[in-house]
Parts: C-alpha cells; structure tokens; sequence
C-alpha cells in the first residue's frame, strides 16, 4: 500500500482537520468527533445533516455551506459515522424548524443515523430523514437490501438545501428532498479497485484488461465483469441500464459524470462528450451538466453517470445559489 | 454462576478472540461484503477493553450496557448499531443483578437476539447473526430446561451455532451489503454469523 497518509489510524482525523484549515470561511469541525458544521450556524431554516464513511470526499464535508448542508459527519473510510457523532451534529445545527438527515441507503447507515434521530426525538429536536437510493447496479427487491445510495445523493443535497435555505419547513424539504430521491438514478464502473487504509490491500482485484459494471462506490461487487470497452461502448452501457430503470423520454435531465478519484478529468470529458451526444440522440434535453469528482471511492479508476429528471420546481433549486467548498452554484 | 468479575473476564475474552480473529472476520467479509467486519470490531472491542477495569465492581446491567454503549459509538457500520443494540438490550433484561444464573444468561440472550431483530429489522434465514444466535439460544433453552446444567447447555448451544453458520453458506442474502450479491453470495459464510459463533465460544471458555 503507497499512500500519504501518516498513521492509519489517523487518516479520518487528519483529512477532516486539513479540509478546516482550507476552508475556514466555510466549515468547521465540532470537538466530539469528525463531525463538520457551517463556520456561522444559519437559524431559523431547516437544518440539513448528510454523512457517511470517510473516503469519498469531497462528499459530505465539501457539500457543508450556504444552499446545501449545515453538517456532515465522516465515519472511518467506506464505515457508516455512529450515533452518539451524528446526534452531536443534530444538536449542533438544529433549528426550531426541525433537521432533516439525507442517508445513503446502507444498512449500517440507515441504523445508525435512525438511532441518533431517536436520540434527538428524545431531545424534543424534530428529525425527519430520506434515504438516497440511486443505484440502478443492484435489484430493489424485497430480496435486498434495496438499492445503495451513491452519487445521486449530491442531488439530494442542493436540491434539498436550497429549499431549506428559502426558509421552507421540513415537511416541504423533505418533500422536496424524496422527490429528488424518486427522480434520480445512477451507474458507475471501475477499471481498478480501492484500498482501505486499514485494510492494506485492494478490496477486490481486476486483472489489466477486465472492468467491473455496476461497482458501488466502496468498490462492492457490480453486475458482472468483462474485457474493457472504448469509452463510448461504456457510456452507453451505463445510460442504457439508467435508462430503462425509469422513462426520461421528453424530459429535461441534469447530468453528473462523476469520477471516483482515480480518473483523470480527461477521461471523464471523453465520457461526457458520448454521454451529451447519445442524450441528444434519445431525446432527451439536457438541462445542466456537472463532471468532476463529487462521490469517490478513495483512488478507484471508474467514474458514474447520474441522470436527475427535472422539472420546474427542481430546476429552479438546483438553479439557486450554492456555496460550498466542493459545490458553488 | 457468574459474577460481575467473572463478566468483564467473558468480555475480556470476547475482546482477545475478536482481535485473534479480526484479518479471518474481514476476509470473510471481503467476498460478500465491504472487507471491514474484523477491523471495525476490534476497533469497538478495543475501547471496550479500556473500560473493563472500571467496570469489574459494577452490577452486571451496568457492564452489559456500558459494552453495548461503547460498541454502538466505537464500531460503526451495521455491527456497531446491532452488537451494541444486542449488549444494551441484554443489559437492561439482567438489570442491577451481581450474580447471574443460567436463566439469567438466557433472559439476557434472548433480549439480544430480539433487539438484534429489532434494530435490523430481520429473522432468521437471511445470512446474518441471528442465523447463528437463534439456533444457539433455542438449544441453550432447550438442554438447560432438561437437565439444568448450564455448562452443558451452552456448549449444545454452541455447537448449534456453529451449524447456523455452516448454514449461512447455503443460503442467499437478503439483508445488508450481501443482499446485493444475490446467488453470488451462496457458498460464503457470514462474517456477522461467524463473529456471533466466536463470542458464544468465547463465553463457553470462561463459564
């Protein structure tokens, strides 16, 4: 394992200590844990709480600021945050307007957050959540888990935080937040795997010539596996699997194409240019696009497509302003 | 049976057995999971071996919660949430007692199994630590009402777990991480199951 890291078990601490340091304007960290709020606490919105394993920054603490999130917590690398963090971040950021708690759908995440939102309850403070399920990789069936929660879930963030931002209770965020849940899905791939600091090794391995469709952002086991494909071949095995999931015929869409964080912006260009062309070819309108690393996977090589269906109202959210240290609007 | 003392040597041992057994319990996680069960228990059982000295003058609820507390903030992930949830709930059901007796051990177990449930909102069947501490905690029931000796039981008890993770490999997935896998995850064994076996056979080599 080549990494810079110093210890790793210091590896969480550190990042979140340097990602402060940078932006000091923006976020900083609480003492109880590496949990990141907004420099100034905004009163008098909803309050907006994401988090997650460590190792997908910028994800959550880049998305903390004006127009998104008011905390993110960063458990261990690709291991949920636990309660007793994520109800010191409730507290921290909660309002008389409630907190709304954006969870990616993990089973370790979902039980984790319910039980800080159960702490909170017991406080008086109102918690809502929605779970981001994005992944069109994995079967929604009453025979798993349900889909994982992977890029999407940034969508969930602007969308969701600028309607908290607007002053909006957290009945209408939270509708607004599921209706951004509902409308967008997600493919990824990886043509290299990931290695947990504290793991040592890759969590799986890909001989030189063999890609994984359908990876999950923890490097999880995708779909299947074959030979690597041109760039093009690839975007449109991934759009059609998106596209089949839900009808995006006549609608105006935002695109992500987000790297994992082993893909150089070249490349993922390269899949933007298909991505835009075939869209077109379908006829779809493509409202807004985003490329870059929003949800990595530590160092993977692979990137995602995500397709956000919109409509007038989440057109003018994602349209509002957004001040983060990895999102301005 | 068993003192407050006697209790924190259990959870001492668990702790030992869990650090022993920590790069097996990833590696098995590794195929149908995220290759992390190993490291995050031995992270939590590591801080709750920092407490046990503390702990050794307390009732058994209060140690048994104290685990539970320090599992649920220290582990992470699923097992965080569902070990930790399983230590609080058995905790609660001893309540202040300084002794426990076998009927106490098993009042303790079956409130672990049944806030495991709860947390997880799961049964058995579906590749995860219950199909280990159900079977394991129906045969301890059934050997101790028979001849009431509990040593005997536990170890019945064991040996039943041991088959409920043999079992794990026989079945798919349909709660957490693996449940992705579908038919791929037949043929591998439940870490979660596994460490289950492991803490039950930790506890027999103490009783």
């Amino acid at each position: 394992m080549k990494k810079l890291i110093n210890s790793v078990d210091n590896v969480e601490q550190e990042m979140i200590l340097g990602m402060v340091k940078a932006y000091p304007g923006y976020v900083k960290k609480l003492d109880c844990g590496n949990v990141v709020v907004r420099a100034k606490k905004k009163e008098d919105k909803v309050a907006l709480i994401s988090g997650g394993g460590s190792g997908h920054e910028p994800a959550h603490g880049g998305y903390v600021g004006e127009g998104m999130l008011d905390c993110a917590v960063a458990g261990t690398v690709f291991t949920s945050p636990t309660p007793d963090q994520i109800y010191e971040g409730i507290k921290a950021i909660a309002t008389d307007k409630g907190v709304l708690m954006v969870v990616k759908n993990y089973t370790g995440d979902v039980m984790n957050f319910e039980m800080a939102a159960e702490m909170a309850q017991a406080d008086g403070i109102p918690v809502e959540y929605v779970v981001t399920n994005d992944d069109v990789a994995v079967k929604d069936s009453l025979y798993t888990t349900g889909r994982r929660g992977v890029a999407g879930t940034v969508f969930v963030h602007k969308i969701a935080g600028a309607k908290a931002e607007s002053g909006a209770d957290l009945k209408e965020v939270h509708r607004v937040a599921q209706k951004v849940v509902d409308n967008v899905r997600t493919m990824g791939m990886a043509l290299t795997p990931c290695t947990v600091p504290a793991a040592g090794k890759p969590g799986f391995t890909l001989k030189d010539d063999e890609m994984e469709i359908g990876i999950g952002i923890h490097g999880e086991p995708g779909i299947h596996r074959e030979k690597v494909k041109p760039a093009d071949e690839i975007a449109e095995m991934l759009l059609d699997k998106i596209l089949a999931d839900i009808d995006y015929s006549g609608k105006e869409v935002a695109v992500m194409i987000n790297g994992s964080g082993g893909t150089p912006l070249m490349e993922l260009y390269i899949i933007n240019n298909k991505v835009n062309d075939y869209l077109k070819e379908k006829g779809i309108k493509i409202y807004k696009t985003y490329v870059g690393n929003y949800m990595t996977s530590i160092e993977m090589a692979g990137f995602s497509i995500t397709l956000l269906r919109l409509d007038k109202e989440i057109k003018e959210l994602l349209d509002a302003k957004a001040n983060t240290p990895a999102f301005k609007e | 049976m068993t003192d407050s003392k006697k209790i924190t040597s259990i959870i001492k041992e668990i702790g030992n057995v869990i650090q022993k057994e920590k790069d097996f319990l990833t590696e098995l996680d590794s195929f149908i999971g995220d290759a992390d069960h190993g490291i995050n228990m031995a992270r939590g059982f590591k801080e709750v071996e920092k407490k046990l000295p503390g702990l050794e003058d307390k009732d058994v609820g209060t140690i048994l919660k104290t685990v539970g507390m320090t599992l649920v903030s220290t582990v992470g992930g699923a097992s965080g949430p569902l070990y930790g949830t399983a230590f609080m709930k058995a905790g609660m059901a001893i309540g202040a007692k300084n002794d426990i007796d076998g009927d106490d051990f098993i009042t303790a177990l079956n409130a672990a199994v049944e806030g495991i449930k709860m947390r997880g909102k799961s049964h058995e069947g579906e590749k995860t630590m219950l199909d280990a501490l159900i079977p394991a905690l129906n045969t301890i029931k059934k050997v101790y009402e028979e001849n009431k000796d509990f040593k005997a039981a536990l170890e019945q008890g064991i040996k039943a777990a041991e088959e409920g993770v043999e079992y794990t490999k026989t079945i798919i997935a349909t709660k957490g991480r693996a449940s992705y896998l579908g038919e791929r995850s037949i043929g591998h064994q439940d870490p979660g199951a596994t460490s289950s076996y492991l803490m039950l056979k930790a506890i027999c080599s103490i009783i």
